[in-house]
């Protein structure tokens, strides 16, 4: 343990935690912009140049608002579940490879902070944590639309995280590994060697229950606001509703990472145009997390249980079977 | 060094969070508490070199059996603390105490008499997933497969008990269906 290596840990823990939160601020203005334009409106246009300081003036909003609890709450539950979901949507990029390594002033740069060997169920375990935020939230608020919203939650990340883990044992059967940088070495050979050919099945419910995980559009039914008002967001205010939409936003960005590094590739061989190779691959599979948000209705709570466990699930596993047979002879 | 600071932190952070799970009076308190503990415990494993057993804590433990935990007390009124009722809290301190001690006796009895020893040692060349795997698939093949098994058994008997009403979905009905379906009903009882 030398003092370099702390340094440079710390230095890419901070690193990460400003650029994401940034990019979920930038990641607002870009899904106002994009649904704007599919829906023939004009989106965010008075606040500085294309509406861009928009941005900083929801910033402004959210950091000096005034900080409510409600009476009624269970106070100390109350106050921590928004850091829950901010800090595991953080917790779950520790495993994330974002570049391939560079060298800088003859200084070699991981831009990964712990390179374990189990970095994937790290991850999937971590987002299982995230959970506790939504559910928390709603059960203490003292509030029956937070009280619906949590329910929801609960059950649909329960059931989601079953797809999410049968789809991905696919991959990682081929691989023989569970970590995030052998599997972008496994694809590095173009685009011919992605796990998406040999495992679309795979990469086709992974992406539906990376929807479900992140609680976006199709299945937005942990805070949907034509029913539930915001669901366990609802009697929050100021920062700490900001800590729940920087956890979203964040967790959308992460799993457009390891969607990409699991079945699109990564950072291919290493060189600078793998690297951004991989930025156009999560900037895409970002931009569908919007698109899907404007052109799709949401399903009903019983349509997503019926989705999951008598179409996903039963596919999940006949994959695995397959690919078991197909590995073996 | 690091590892001593670490172990001490995260033992102090489990016993206090276990420590609230047992005082509180208040459900929501206990079942956050629970969970925050159980994600404290993982650390020892990762402090251990055991990554994979760590990250099976987490998913297992945190994930999936309080979110269990969570989803039964949705039905109660959790922002108000529990009434707890002790006929006698002697038979209590008594029988909690004895069995704290039972447990401690059980764990210390092999260190103290040095009767315990690692017949798997860590083996460096393959990681930590693999090793478990090979104990796990030759040597306790018959009990993974025997749990296999039960929990095959106990998700079937699961769905015959929940799964009786499961054609019918009342969101999916008009509203004379769900009108007939209470009548039917009605008429069985009598």
């Amino acid at each position: 343990m030398d003092t370099a290596f702390f340094i440079e840990t710390i230095v890419k823990i901070v690193v990460i935690l400003t650029v994401f939160s940034a990019l979920a601020g930038f990641g607002t203005y870009f899904e106002r912009k994009i649904l704007a334009f599919m829906q023939r409106r004009l989106g965010p246009t008075y606040v500085g140049p294309y509406g861009l300081l928009q941005i900083a003036a929801d910033g402004i909003k959210l950091f000096t608002k005034e900080d409510i609890i409600p009476a009624g709450v269970v106070g100390p539950i109350f106050k921590i579940a928004p850091v829950i979901t901010a800090a595991t949507a953080f917790m779950a990029a520790a495993a994330i490879p974002f570049m391939p390594e560079f060298t800088i002033f003859g200084y070699t740069v991981h831009p990964i902070v712990a390179d374990i060997n189990i970095g994937i169920l790290y991850i999937l375990g971590i987002m299982a944590v995230g959970l506790y935020g939504p559910l928390l939230g709603g059960m203490s608020s003292n509030n029956k639309y937070s009280l619906i919203s949590a329910a929801r939650g609960a059950s649909v990340f329960i059931s989601y995280e079953v797809v999410t883990g049968l789809s991905i044992l696919a991959p990682i059967m081929m691989v023989g590994s569970l970590s995030l940088i052998d599997f972008n070495n496994y694809q590095s050979g173009g685009i011919g060697s992605w796990m998406v050919w040999s495992q679309p099945v795979a990469f086709i419910l992974f992406w539906i229950a990376a929807f479900a995980e992140t609680g976006r559009t199709p299945f937005h039914l942990i805070a949907n606001d034509h029913e539930i008002i915001d669901g366990f967001g609802t009697e929050y205010s100021g920062m700490r509703w900001g800590l729940f939409f920087i956890g979203e936003y964040a967790n959308m960005f992460f799993i457009s990472f390891v969607m990409a590094i699991i079945f699109l590739g990564g950072f291919g061989d290493g060189s600078a145009l793998g690297a951004l190779a991989l930025l156009g691959k999560v900037a895409f599979l970002f931009f569908f997390f919007l698109w899907t948000r404007a052109a799709w209705p949401d399903v009903r709570p019983d349509q997503l249980m019926w989705l999951c466990w008598k179409v996903l699930m039963p596919i999940a596993v006949v994959n695995v079977v397959i690919t078991g047979i197909v590995l073996m002879f | 060094m690091f590892e001593a600071i670490a172990f001490y932190l995260f033992a102090f952070l489990t016993i206090a969070m276990f420590s609230i799970a047992v005082l509180t009076s208040q459900a929501l308190h206990a079942m956050t508490a629970l969970a925050a503990g159980m994600i404290f415990i993982s650390a020892f494993f990762f402090l251990l070199g055991a990554d994979f057993i760590g990250v099976v804590q987490i998913i297992v433990y945190t994930g999936a059996v309080m979110a269990l935990y969570a989803f039964g007390m949705m039905f109660f009124d959790t922002t108000r603390g529990v009434k707890e009722k002790n006929a006698n809290s002697m038979i209590v301190f008594g029988l909690s105490g004895l069995a704290a001690l039972m447990v401690v006796i059980i764990f210390v009895a092999p260190i103290v008499s040095e009767n315990i020893g690692a017949f798997y040692p860590i083996n460096e060349a393959v990681g930590n997933t693999q090793d478990v795997g090979m104990v796990l698939f030759t040597k306790y093949l018959v009990p993974f497969e025997l749990a296999a098994v039960m929990l095959l058994v106990a998700m079937i008997a699961g769905i015959v008990l929940a799964g009786k009403k499961m054609d019918h979905s009342l969101t999916q009905m008009s509203e004379e269906e769900i009108e007939l379906m209470r009548e039917s009903n009605k008429k069985a009882q009598l």
